[in-house]
């Protein structure tokens, strides 16, 4: 099936002549496929392998992601000897769906900004794989977890890798999937159970938002495939361009947990560590910045669409903040920073070709030593037996060191002091939103400010003051299978931001892709810089005059209305509750008729006729038939009286 | 023709003999029952079911070039009728499959033993003691094969009435007969029944009114008088809304749905995977005919009818779907659910909505029989075990069943390389090309909407502790795993490889006038 790529470019060029069809895949290329098929074997066999597999499964699970992570080093060295704009590649596989006018191809495509994200995937997939390997140690379902998260892998290279938005809608899809697996791994906590139904739900929100997104842009231009739908995005008017922008910022909130469909991420956090470190943190969260900057040239297009997305980073960026100041469990204080930050990454996207190369930049980083913190959360919940409130920890750096030192690397990244990554890349970001509007700016420089502060409330609760452990509790430092990720990611926070900024170009390596405007500052750049790093010390002060003393181990009540809403995540629940699941069940009751002894009313009355002693039912039903025939006749009314209506004018 | 004379038709039998196989077949059935020891009856009517149904579809491959209007004009053989005969004849022989487990049900297969004997009496007992086979089912069952048949290639009002009632009949009969639970299955024969004749005085007063306006029944002619008299059509309208109410019911389309529910939840498994399956096809086959053969002329008039139709079903019926707790009663609602996606299809009346409907049929009617299949397996004393608590716990049970229950529930939730993705696909994309926007936006909702409780059945499964006396997945024969494989297999090959039956339909052409 492979190398059917010419005809269907040669397609493509008949029907939008101004294209340049991708370089067909040839050489170290001739295999992208292997990608995604690596990752996806190792799924198969594990999940259709059964027992047999139980034993050498997982080390097989792991083989598979570090091929692919070998395999896309490859690529990466492939793309470096090609010049700079002949570095897109495409692949088709076969052709998938060909309907009338409408073909969607199974195709491939490799560029700049896939290659970034396939490396990623891989590379912190690698060692979080690896990670895993001792952290699931003792889990009976070991294998069914490591089949889920290489079919994630799978999935999540899929959704980079599509040339077309049919096939990004299929990982999309996919990588959704996977995490609704994973949220609900450990099924036997009901919490789990739901937090997985709740994240997919969620989801699919956001998915109508895509599904329609595809729908209209495929009537608007007559395809799907990326390159063709770019091209032509020009002439497309501009409120069809805002729809489909505004429709895409729906996928990318309700993937990327961005306001208002950010939920389901802090309960998302039931899941194993391993997963909330892979999935909602490093790579799947990210999928909607991925979106929005891989369809820059329809943003471009709208100045409406694009501020409604910056608005969103804005607002996303403050509220995770303010959830993760709040949070005594070390995981839900992490889910509300991953918001926070993707809150940046959502933001630097809707500054436009200003901010689309920040936005990877800082996807980049963050997904390095965002994995650090969960890992290291993780070793600490290993460590202190399954406890994940902070409250209950405390000292811990006296018997965690290597744990210990390795998160205050990410801490150093995510609070953004020089040198370690995060400073590079949240200083371009927070410079190029000056550029384009000094409200934003000033926004971007408090929510800094904030991160310093909630992440050092979290580091002075665990690893300094004084041991509140449960008694049962004996923290230990994790095994080396678990340290030496740690390490390696630790050495990550320190200098990806400076890998990538000097020696990688990243800036030059994206702007084929993203394009890049910049504008000179009124002001000195160092000034802006030196303001970010006071504000970021004045909230790390501020933690520390606050938690110095000693942790209460009950969080004390009489806190403020702010403290309060982001105890309980912003009342998200409650909002959803309101507006969305509550509506939905009366429409439901209503449908059926059913007064407020509820639903199961029905069921179980039926229960007891089929039982024979439901005397009062029984006259309801065969009620029914009459009133069902009732139903006929005033939906034939209803038929006529619409035929009419058609009629009258 | 002098209109005295009474010319006998010529008759094609070449043409028409998937028909005729199946219903000599039903006819040697009846004698069967009469001559042919107690023993012996079941071996000789599963030969003559499965054989005529095989042979029928070999006759329908052989001839399936065939293009042309038979027996003056009654039938149309044409590439859409063909392909739907072929898809109702697959059916029926996947659900014959499962009429024909007897391993599922300790007490023998899925009817009663015998349906004269008042539930619960001294004789039914001694009658299931015995181990009693009622083997009537299986003539009945090629009966409603026939008039699918009909139904679908029927190109003149009364030949369609005959064929819906040929077809229904047997069907109110079947959905009365199951061995568990008589009463509430004999309660939904009965509704089935009224309702289904009070439909039919809809179609046939229709029929009555069509004749009136045009003076003829043939399809074609009806096409004619339309465009012959453009102005007077208070008649044909009329008309037209009795007949559309009448395969309104048969698909269950809101607001003539009501009975669904209670039928698929009393009618014996199989009977229900068999009528969700074929029924559904053989309506939309025989309202594509109607509506694009016989009042394509007015098509401007129920375009907009069918997208009200179609946007309430798939409303409704996902909304109340996720009331449910029982499992028979959500998939009933969510087949009235899916009859709104097919009927998006049907609205556009254009080429692509045509097959953009047959392909949704293809991939729905696989799924449906394969949740059957599955329903019929998870079993307690009691028989079916339908409350959806009862299913908790499942996948660590019975990995392989819930595996393949889940699959079908992504299908139908319409999740991407299942084939309910691709069928949902072409019927969106098909709407779009005429520019019904707003219909498709209301599809998309219901599908998320309907994403709910098809998620929640996955939940429930995988991701709860079974309850206390969890219901068992009983083992069944080679009739049931094969069934079940086939669905699981077309549902699968569908989402990832769908372009050969895409192909297969778009070569199919167009209705024959």
């Amino acid at each position: 099936m492979i190398g059917t790529g010419a005809a269907r470019l040669a397609d493509a060029t008949n029907i939008a002549p101004v294209i340049q069809p991708l370089a067909e895949a040839t050489g170290v290329f001739s295999y992208l496929w292997l990608l995604i098929a690596l990752p996806l074997l190792g799924a198969t066999v594990l999940l259709l392998g059964g027992r047999r597999t139980n034993r050498w499964g997982p080390y097989f699970a792991v083989l598979m992601v570090v091929a692919a992570a070998a395999y896309g080093i490859a690529l990466l060295v492939g793309l470096l000897g090609r010049s700079a704009d002949d570095r897109a590649v495409g692949q088709t596989l076969f052709e998938w769906v060909f309907v009338g006018g409408f073909t969607a191809p199974m195709a491939l495509q490799l560029d700049q900004l896939s290659i970034v994200f396939v490396l990623l995937i891989t590379i912190v997939g690698s060692l979080i794989h690896i990670y895993s390997l001792g952290y699931m140690e003792h889990d009976p379902d070991k294998r069914k977890f490591f089949g889920f998260l290489n079919l994630f892998v799978a999935a999540m290279l899929l959704l980079v890798l599509a040339d077309n938005y049919l096939l990004l809608y299929v990982g999309w899809e996919g990588v959704g999937l996977a995490s609704y697996l994973l949220i609900s791994f450990w099924q036997y906590k009901p919490s789990a159970a739901a937090a997985g139904k709740k994240a997919f739900v969620m989801n699919r929100i956001g998915d109508v938002g895509l599904s329609l997104a595809i729908m209209l842009i495929f009537v608007t231009f007559g395809t799907v495939v990326f390159d063709e739908v770019f091209a032509m995005a020009g002439e497309a008017s501009e409120s069809t361009l805002t729809w489909i922008g505004l429709l895409l910022l729906l996928a990318a909130a309700g993937k990327s947990a961005q306001f208002p469909l950010q939920a389901w991420l802090l309960d998302a956090m039931e899941g194993p560590t391993p997963v909330s470190a892979l999935i909602h943190a490093a790579t799947m969260v990210t999928a909607g910045v991925y979106l929005i900057v891989r369809s820059g040239a329809i943003y471009d297009q709208t100045i409406f669409a694009l501020t409604a997305v910056m608005v969103i980073g804005v607002i996303t960026m403050f509220l995770g903040a303010f959830i993760g100041s709040a949070k005594d469990d070390i995981k839900k204080s992490l889910a509300g920073s991953t918001m926070s930050q993707i809150g940046y990454m959502v933001l630097a996207a809707g500054l436009g070709p200003v901010g689309y190369v920040f936005a990877i930049f800082h996807l980049l980083t963050h997904g390095v030593f965002k994995a650090n913190l969960f890992l290291g959360a993780g070793s600490v919940i290993h460590g202190m037996n399954g406890e994940q409130d902070m409250r209950r920890y405390g000292a811990l750096r006296k018997v965690m060191v290597i744990t210990w030192l390795t998160f205050m690397a990410a801490y150093l990244a995510i609070i953004g002091i020089p040198p370690f990554s995060g400073f590079w890349s949240k200083d371009d970001i927070i410079h190029a939103a000056f550029e384009v509007n000094v409200f934003v700016g000033v926004c971007a420089i408090i929510a800094a400010g904030i991160t310093g502060f909630y992440m050092t409330r979290m580091v002075i609760m665990t690893f300094f003051g004084k041991p509140r452990w449960p008694d049962d509790a004996h923290p230990h430092e994790s095994k080396a299978v678990m340290t030496i990720p740690l390490i390696i990611l630790a050495i990550g926070s320190m200098f990806t931001g400076m890998a990538l900024l000097f020696w990688g170009d990243i800036i030059d390596w994206l702007t084929p892709v993203t394009g890049l405007e910049q504008s000179p500052l009124p002001f000195p750049t160092i000034l802006l810089e030196i303001a970010t790093l006071v504000v970021v010390l004045v909230g790390v002060a501020i933690a520390i005059g606050m938690y110095r003393k000693d942790v209460p181990e009950e969080a004390p009540q009489d806190v403020n209305i702010l403290t309060k809403a982001a105890r309980n995540s912003m009342y998200d629940d409650a909002i959803n509750d309101v507006l969305v699941v509550q509506p939905t069940y009366s429409l439901s009751r209503a449908f059926i008729g059913v007064d407020n002894r509820g639903i199961d009313g029905i069921v179980n009355g039926l229960a007891a006729f089929v039982g024979g002693s439901g005397e009062r039912l029984r006259r309801w039903q065969t009620g029914f038939a009459r009133s069902y025939a009732l139903a006929m006749v005033g939906g034939a009314v209803l038929v006529v009286v619409v035929l009419a209506v058609v009629r009258l004018p | 023709m002098n209109p005295d004379v009474m010319v006998a038709p010529e008759i094609d039998y070449l043409a028409l003999l998937p028909m005729i196989i199946v219903g000599v077949a039903a006819v040697l059935g009846v004698i069967v029952e009469t001559f042919v020891g107690r023993g012996a009856r079941r071996p000789v009517q599963l030969v003559l079911v499965f054989g005529s149904l095989a042979g029928a579809f070999a006759a329908l491959v052989w001839q399936s070039s065939t293009r042309s209007l038979e027996v003056e004009g009654a039938l149309a053989i044409d590439g859409p009728g063909i392909l739907l005969m072929g898809l109702v004849l697959i059916v029926a022989f996947v659900g014959a499959m499962l009429m024909a487990e007897r391993q599922l049900d300790p007490a023998g297969d899925s009817f009663a033993p015998r349906a004269s004997a008042l539930p619960g009496s001294v004789d039914e007992r001694e009658l299931t003691k015995r181990g009693y086979l009622q083997t009537e089912v299986w003539p009945l069952f090629l009966f409603a094969v026939v008039g699918m048949m009909l139904f679908i290639t029927s190109t003149n009002l009364l030949v369609m009435f005959v064929a819906l009632e040929v077809m229904s009949l047997p069907l109110y009969l079947l959905a009365g007969m199951a061995r568990r639970r008589r009463l509430l299955s004999q309660e939904a024969a009965l509704k089935y029944f009224i309702l289904g004749a009070f439909s039919s005085a809809f179609f046939l007063f229709g029929a009555a009114l069509v004749y009136g306006f045009s003076g003829s029944v043939e399809f074609s002619a009806i096409a004619d008088a339309l465009a012959a008299k453009p102005g007077e059509t208070a008649l044909i309208v009329i008309g037209l809304a009795m007949l559309v109410v009448g395969l309104l019911f048969k698909v269950g389309a809101v607001p003539f749905h009501q009975w669904v529910p209670d039928v698929y939840q009393g009618s014996p498994a199989p009977v229900t995977a068999f009528m969700a399956a074929a029924v559904k096809v053989a309506a939309f086959g025989a309202m594509l005919r109607l509506l694009y053969v016989a009042f394509g002329g007015l098509r401007w008039d129920w375009e907009p009818l069918l997208w009200v139709v179609a946007g309430l079903t798939m409303i409704v019926g996902s909304i109340v779907a996720i009331a449910q707790t029982d499992i028979k009663r959500m998939i009933a609602y969510s087949s009235i659910a899916q009859a709104g996606f097919i009927l998006i299809g049907v609205s556009t009346a254009t080429a692509e909505g045509l097959w953009a409907s047959i392909f949704y049929l293809v991939a729905y009617s696989f799924t449906t029989l394969g949740i059957f299949a599955v329903i019929s397996m998870v079993r307690d004393s009691g028989g079916e075990a339908t409350r959806i608590e009862q299913w908790s716990g499942l996948g660590r049970t019975n990995p392989v069943i819930a595996t393949c229950f889940a699959i079908f529930m992504l299908a139908l939730a319409g999740i991407p390389l299942t084939s309910g993705f691709i069928a949902k696909f072409v019927v969106f994309e098909a709407a779009l090309a005429v520019d019904a926007v707003a219909l498709v936006i209301v599809g998309v909702i219901a599908s998320v909407i309907a994403a709910f409780f098809y998620v929640r059945i996955i939940v429930v499964m995988f991701f709860r502790d079974p309850i206390e006396g969890a219901p068992r997945v009983a083992v069944p024969s080679g009739f049931t795993t094969l069934a079940l494989s086939i669905s699981v297999a077309v549902t699968v090959i569908l989402g990832i490889l769908p372009q050969p039956v895409l192909d297969l339909i778009e070569r199919a052409g167009v209705f024959l006038r």
